[in-house]
């Protein structure tokens, strides 16, 4: 199977500055992170905690990248990398004015997938039926769903997907995060960001983000021990106090 | 670089315009119309003949060039380009590819408008009208390459559609068609020699006046080279990371 020794992603001494120039924002400042192999890890933390930032980082399209960022062994953004790393805008991004299926099709040419990939792609985000539909007149949700499609095509080794379930129903979601569940058995790795914190119970592992700074690091279970909440949102805020606190200085991890 | 891959983008942005056929009728029924205008105000005079083939190469350059701002500009705000760049794909793939779907567009482009003018209209060019044919499409793939090269610097929409008359109007201005440039002030000359459309205009200026393709073959000469390095530019300021 694949190399499941080395971690998908990790992370020293990660430093990122977001908009560049004299303007830029320095979102990440000082980050270690590992992602374990084959593993549906969840991104999790409040909108403008720094998730995009992160992910983009990951994929190779952020530049004022300090530190180290290694994925899958390789520096972030290595050539050799396009081929193995799947990467899912927030926003969808597809053609509008092409079909569902005329854009798995040239994003599929680029990877070199096949026909059968692009069927399969379709089947898995259940839009088969929608194949010939142009993007541009289909709902949100739609888009989203045909986005996430043209992620599966080439059955990468790291699946980076940043918020892929929002707007979408309750049953469709539970399909995908089965999905995402398949895709890791079978050795992809996962990293799904969501602001929603139901979706911690969905994922294997947990990394909790606020203002650029990682909270936690763990899976749900540990971190419900750790902070004595009853669920993720609890954790969460019990986490955040805990830094708030001059009193209560330690590190929770 | 992959011809592959420039074939599969070119054919995926053709796709794009078949899907929009407004937009195709307007790109060919729009110099069309606007050479019909000339034809009609000047009937009776030789000034059709003279001014035709010069327009000839403007219209498609300025129309090539707003519809490729606003098809970059649309790829990098939808994310496309973002996720184009997380792929194998090579920049020079992109702007090829591009200038391969606009170039044939302008192709067709070129062809029905010179057919209208000439059977039409009845402009008569005293040069070689396969020549004109050709300055032509070399000024609308001209129009594609500076739009290529010029979207790196349109960040919003209101920049992009003010790219126009920012890098085509002065051109236009010093290419000779409101003076010769030969009676233009030294600095100015020496301004216009500098600017891509000046050749494709000087070369049509030419084939309206009577002459052969190893007449214009220099000032042809030279508008390729502009085409490949307005591409090159195009390739070069295309990012993979973004701040």
């Amino acid at each position: 199977m694949r190399n499941s020794e080395q971690p998908a992603v990790r992370a020293e001494g990660l430093r990122i500055v977001r908009g560049g120039g004299r303007h830029g924002v320095v979102v990440i400042d000082g980050m270690d992170l590992e992602v374990p192999p084959g593993q549906v890890v969840g991104l999790l933390g409040p909108s403008g905690s720094g998730k995009t930032t992160l992910m983009r980082a990951i994929v190779g399209g952020q530049s004022d990248v300090t530190g180290t960022l290694e994925v899958l062994g390789l520096p972030a953004g290595h050539p050799d990398l396009r081929r193995r790393v799947g990467y899912v805008t927030q926003s969808p991004s597809v053609y509008a004015d092409l079909s569902v299926i005329d854009n798995l099709r040239y994003f599929g040419r680029l990877i070199g997938a096949s026909q059968e990939d692009a069927t399969r792609a379709l089947a898995d985000v259940d839009m088969t039926r929608m194949a010939d539909r142009r993007v541009g007149v289909l709902s949100g949700g739609e888009r989203s769903r045909a986005s996430l499609a043209v992620a599966l095509l080439g059955s990468p080794d790291l699946l980076v997907l940043d918020e892929p379930t929002v707007g979408l129903d309750p049953v469709l979601r539970r399909d995908l995060w089965n999905l995402f569940h398949r895709l890791s058995r079978s050795g992809t790795s996962l990293l799904v960001s969501s602001h929603v914190m139901d979706e911690a119970q969905r994922c294997d592992r947990l990394l909790l983000l606020r203002e650029g700074v990682l909270l936690a690091d763990g899976t749900l279970p540990e971190l419900l021990e750790r902070t004595g909440a009853a669920d993720a949102e609890g954790a969460f805020l019990t986490l955040i106090e805990s830094m708030d606190t001059p009193m209560d200085k330690e590190p929770v991890r | 670089m992959s011809p592959r891959l420039t074939v599969a983008t070119a054919g995926r942005v053709l796709r794009q315009v078949r899907n929009d056929p407004r937009t195709v009728a307007l790109l060919i029924l729009v110099p069309c119309v606007l050479l019909g205008l000339i034809a009609w105000m000047f009937n009776g005079t030789p000034v059709l003949n003279r001014t035709g083939p010069l327009l000839l190469g403007v219209f498609p350059l300025i129309v090539m060039f707003l519809v490729t701002s606003v098809t970059t500009l649309r790829e990098r705000q939808s994310g496309t380009l973002e996720r184009l760049m997380a792929t194998p794909i090579n920049k020079a793939d992109i702007v090829l590819g591009y200038a391969l779907a606009f170039g044939l567009l302008a192709v067709v482009q070129a062809l029905v408008v010179i057919a209208v003018t000439v059977w039409v209209y009845g402009m008569e060019v005293a040069g070689d009208l396969w020549v004109v044919v050709l300055v032509a499409v070399l000024d609308a793939i001209l129009g594609t390459a500076l739009g290529l090269a010029g979207s790196a610097l349109a960040r919003t929409e209101f920049q992009a559609v003010q790219l126009m008359p920012v890098l085509i109007l002065p051109q236009l201005v010093t290419a000779g068609l409101m003076m010769p440039r030969a009676a233009m002030p030294q600095a100015l000359e020496w301004l216009s020699r500098g600017m891509p459309l000046t050749y494709g205009l000087e070369a049509l200026q030419q084939l309206a006046a009577g002459a052969t393709l190893g007449d214009v073959l220099g000032a042809i000469s030279a508008v390729v080279a502009f085409i490949v390095g307005a591409l090159l530019l195009g390739t070069l300021t295309l990012r993979r990371r973004t701040a």
